[in-house]
């Protein structure tokens, strides 16, 4: 059945659970380090190895950090609630429970805001809570999965990490929309804890993570029963696994089979999901209030100073870039579909004129973006950085063709944009005597075009530039390479 | 027995200080009576000869270099075996954790070890904290020094034996329903569960999180609360710790050494006494309320009704917990592992690992835990104890508006045979009946001996508001006074090993 086919006859329902690494300096409960990438093993301590006796202490940035996300999502803040011990053997974790909240979690009952196609929605959330990451399990052997696995290696580095869990309501009535509409909630959600600072909210690092939970029903139906979809791991997998999710239960459903309530994988190979585990041996997580911890109570006084410190946030910035930046109406959808608003909109605010921001992001940004099938935001380069090369051109210190082998190598290595001009030595050659002697070796060794240019041909010209650039390594100024052999050429236009 | 390990920790304390004994030669003496008498106690797991002499040693290198001691600098302390030791075997009375030894130091290991304290060794309890008599421990029982062929209480048995064996003079146990106090009553000897959250938990292997509380033991109310004194107040590393000074136990203990009770209020409890109490245990307890009435306490009769539920509403509480707590022993990472011949699968391997590595009592009550947690039941079961427990603690603050202090039996028994109570399960736990209420309120509570039945002891039990420990040494230091100037020190009269 095509997706066509599955979306006229029936109502996709979506949710989305989201997990977020939070950026603290230390782990939920301990003081390890939560830097991503160290060698296996190094952040930890008896604390988050579970080791006997090792007692667990909350982050308090954790909590602040989870609270400025909840009022940030139009949330409600517990004045009181609890950590709650999940409870189930895993080899990544070490206490095989995890610290987690239950039914108290720390923020419910929310919204965002987001558009897609010139249409808003109002994804409504269901709650914010605050728990504990596990270790990472890598299973060493040819299949790479638990089974079929020589042996399995444990690094318990990332366990303890605070993870933040965002569970919206279900969302009807996006119809045939529901991927597009789920993938912009989470795009919204990532610009949002950006703005934040309260994540580096990478999904190729596993800082935020999705899970998408769909069902579908006949028109006028009740809800259908939903599939939870585990392992999408980018904004375009969100997108497919929603797809290819609807079309699978559509076919379930044509055969007249029902669908099962299940935990599916989704394969970034194949783009479809798989069974993983099923309800019927589904744990009993027999959670309840950890007691090694003190209840949460938030001081009111305190989360009205958390309030009134949050950033102005991605939906009234982007108003606010609309309006001042003057955008067409053609403009601002391009630059919408792309998700460069903030980022045009940031680059203006960093120094750039709007021109230039906007040809930058929607022209070779966007372009190297969608080559490497991310998004603009998760280039590598910042507005600021972008901002930098824009004034560097514009004092003349940088071509255009310097300017791209800038970004390019800010893209590949991560630098920083003078760093990296120092660092290669890409500057424009202004020196005049060191242009002079440039030209004259190109007209010698290209006496024919020489010829046709002193004879009047003066478009002719361009090969000899070209030289000139080369000889220069593209650190000259087109134009001023130009006008030399052109005066050396005693021609004038 | 050399005269040295006759002494009490302040005693010990002061021959340290003054030069009278080196701290070498007092770690030497407690050694010897080790090597001499635990072949038939039973007290210690692990004896750590070489470590207690060096720490003994850097005491009296301290004292030579005119350094400033603390207060118990140079006494010999036994350590249950459920508090972390780095670098020392620490395996809880269980084979799953045979042969483990930890990374760190549990708090109050750190803080013995900064007060000159030396330790002796790990001594035996019942598995992972669970039982009344070490009957429990996968390492075989421990004996009383009163009578070899019974029990020394439990599950901090192994202090307990240890401080009435007079192989050291303090020891640490820990107390989830009682298991500092009546090995404290059944050896003679005194021992307190502090305020939960008084003394820091962080190194003290869980059994159950909001009931678990390290206290002292000692042979007089003196030395224990010398002990709390080093051990407790806060600790950043225990969320559930109190941020509030150490109650000023060891003045209490001074001022009751005055055996002055006048103007004090004692609350007799009317529901702890009676039917399945032994009348010796009964007798012992009416005389020593009656030396408190003489001592100048008023005394009155309270009501708890809610204290009948306290059985029932612990073994849901400390079995959910622990089911919890103990899920952490699956091979994974340290301890025992079982089956894995390369071709098990993981679940497989952590199945045999903890069948083989728990013993009975440890699987019932993780099943009685994980049943009483299942989805369904919770509500039934831990929820409904959880509100007990509520009530309980209600019971104890209407207590409290009449009486300064409650008192009651510790245990409704004396020490009983080894090998008698084992088959039954149901009386093993009605060991507990008495203290579970202090466990579950959290308030504090001390034994102190009060009198022979069967030629063996009974234990007084005085139990106070929460934070006010200071109520039950003074109570138990006047007591104490008084029963020793009409009758000398009880432990005098303990047959087995003197």
């Amino acid at each position: 059945m095509s997706y066509d086919e599955a979306v006229a006859r029936y109502d996709p329902v979506i949710g989305l659970e989201t997990h977020v690494e939070l950026g603290t300096a230390s782990k939920m409960f301990c003081g390890c380090s939560t830097e991503f990438g160290a060698e296996p093993n190094t952040h930890t301590c008896p604390v988050c190895l579970g080791l006997p006796g090792a007692l667990p202490v909350a982050n308090a940035a954790a909590i602040e950090s989870t609270i400025k996300i909840g009022l940030a999502l139009n949330c409600s803040i517990a004045s009181w609630c609890r950590f709650a011990r999940k409870n189930y053997f895993y080899p990544d974790m070490p206490k095989n429970f995890q610290i987690s909240q239950y039914d108290e979690p720390l923020c419910v009952d929310g919204y965002l805001d987001i558009e897609y196609d010139g249409k808003a929605y109002r994804v409504g959330i269901e709650r914010v809570h605050l728990e504990e990451d596990t270790g990472k399990n890598t299973h060493v052997g040819t299949s790479g999965r638990i089974h079929g696995a020589d042996y399995s290696l444990v690094d318990f580095n990332r366990a303890g990490i605070p993870l933040v869990e965002i569970v919206t309501k279900p969302v009807p009535g996006t119809g045939a929309l529901a991927p597009e509409v789920a993938r912009a909630y989470v795009t919204e959600l990532r610009d949002l804890l950006r703005t934040l600072d309260v994540s580096d909210v990478r999904m190729e690092q596993g800082s935020l993570r999705c899970d998408v939970n769909t069902s579908l029903n006949l028109p006028g139906d009740e809800w259908g029963t939903r599939t939870e979809t585990k392992n999408v791991n980018s904004l375009r997998s969100v997108e497919r696994a929603v797809r290819s999710e609807i079309i699978r239960q559509a076919g379930v459903l044509d055969a007249g089979e029902k669908v099962l309530q299940e935990t599916r994988h989704f394969s970034e190979t194949t783009g479809d999901t798989r069974p993983g585990r099923s309800k019927e041996e589904a744990t009993d997580y027999r959670y309840f209030p950890e007691p090694d911890l003190v209840p949460l109570a938030p001081d009111a006084d305190w989360v009205e100073q958390i309030r009134a410190s949050l950033p102005e946030l991605p939906a009234a910035r982007r108003v606010r870039v609309r309006e001042s930046l003057g955008l067409s109406a053609d403009d601002l959808q391009q630059m919408t579909n792309a998700g460069v608003v903030d980022l045009v909109g940031a680059t203006v605010d960093a120094g750039a004129p709007v021109g230039e921001a906007r040809n930058w992001w929607l022209g070779y940004l966007a372009q190297t973006a969608n080559e490497r099938e991310i998004d603009a935001a998760d280039l590598g380069i910042s507005p600021a950085q972008v901002a930098r090369v824009v004034a560097l051109v514009a004092d003349g210190s940088l071509s255009s063709a310097l300017a791209r082998q800038v970004v390019d190598g800010v893209l590949s290595t991560g630098s920083d944009v003078d760093a990296l001009i120092a660092e290669r030595g890409l500057k424009v050659v202004s020196d005049t005597g060191a242009l002079s002697a440039a030209a004259d070796e190109a007209i010698a060794a290209n006496p024919d075009v020489a010829e046709k240019v002193r004879g009047g041909k003066v478009a002719a010209v361009g090969p000899l530039v070209g030289a000139v650039m080369k000889a220069t390594r593209g650190q000259a100024d087109a134009a001023s390479v130009r006008t030399i052999l052109l005066e050396r050429l005693g021609v004038s236009e | 027995m050399s005269d040295l390990t006759r002494r009490s920790a302040s005693q010990i304390a002061g021959l340290v200080a003054s030069g009278e004994a080196s701290a070498v030669e007092i770690a030497q003496a407690h050694l010897d009576r080790i090597a001499a008498v635990d072949g038939e106690l039973h007290a210690f797991l692990h004896v750590d000869a070489d470590g207690a002499l060096a720490a003994a040693k850097a005491v009296d290198e301290r004292r030579a270099a005119g350094e400033a001691l603390s207060p118990l600098a140079g006494v010999p302390l036994a350590m249950k075996d459920v508090v972390v030791t780095h670098g020392l075997p620490t395996t809880a009375g269980s084979k799953i954790l045979e042969g483990w030894v930890p990374p760190y130091d549990a708090t109050i290991t750190r803080r013995i070890k900064d007060a000159g304290i030396v330790m002796l060794g790990k001594t035996n309890m019942d598995e992972f904290a669970m039982g009344s008599s070490t009957e429990n421990s996968a390492y075989g029982p421990s004996h009383n020094p009163w009578d070899l062929a019974r029990i020394p209480g439990g599950s901090s048995g192994g202090s307990s034996a240890a401080v009435a064996g007079y192989e050291a003079p303090l020891a640490i146990g820990t107390d989830t329903g009682g298991s500092i106090r009546q090995p404290a009553a059944v050896t003679g000897i005194v021992g307190h569960k502090p305020t939960y959250g008084g003394v820091s938990r962080y190194g003290l292997i869980a059994f159950s999180s909001s009931l678990d509380q390290a206290g002292p033991l000692g042979r007089t109310v003196l030395d224990a609360a010398l002990l709390h004194e080093v051990i407790g107040g806060h600790d950043p590393c225990d969320s559930t710790s109190i941020a509030a000074p150490v109650p000023p136990v060891v003045a209490a203990a001074r001022e009751g050494a005055r055996a002055d009770l006048a103007g004090v209020r004692v609350g007799v409890v009317r529901e702890l006494g009676g039917e399945g109490y032994q009348a010796g245990v009964l007798a012992s307890f009416e005389a020593a309320v009656e030396v408190l009435r003489r001592l100048g306490a008023t005394v009155v009769e309270v009501s708890c009704p809610h204290f009948q539920y306290a059985l029932p509403a612990y073994y849901l509480i400390a079995p959910s917990e622990c089911s919890s707590n103990l899920a952490r022993f699956d091979s994974v990472r340290y301890g025992l592992r079982v089956g894995d011949d390369g071709a098990r699968a993981l679940e497989d391997v952590m199945s045999l690992t903890r069948e083989a590595g728990f013993g009975p009592e440890v699987k019932r009550r993780v099943m009685i835990g994980t049943y009483a947690l299942s989805s369904g039941y919770y509500e039934a079961y831990y929820g409904q104890a959880q509100k007990v427990r509520t009530l309980i603690t209600r019971d104890f603050a209407g207590a409290f508006e009449q009486a300064d202090v409650l008192v009651s039996p510790t245990s409704p028994f004396v020490a009983f045979g080894i090998g008698e109570r084992v088959d039954d399960p149901m009386a093993m736990y009605v060991n507990d009946l008495c203290t579970l209420p202090a466990s579950l309120s959290g308030t504090p509570a001390i034994s102190v001996p009060c009198g022979l039945s069967e030629n063996l002891p009974v234990g007084l039990q005085v139990m106070a508001p929460a934070l006010a420990d200071d109520r039950c040494y003074r109570v138990g230091a006047a007591f104490e006074a008084a029963y020793e100037s009409a009758n000398g020190p009880i432990l005098d009269r303990a047959g087995a090993l003197l």
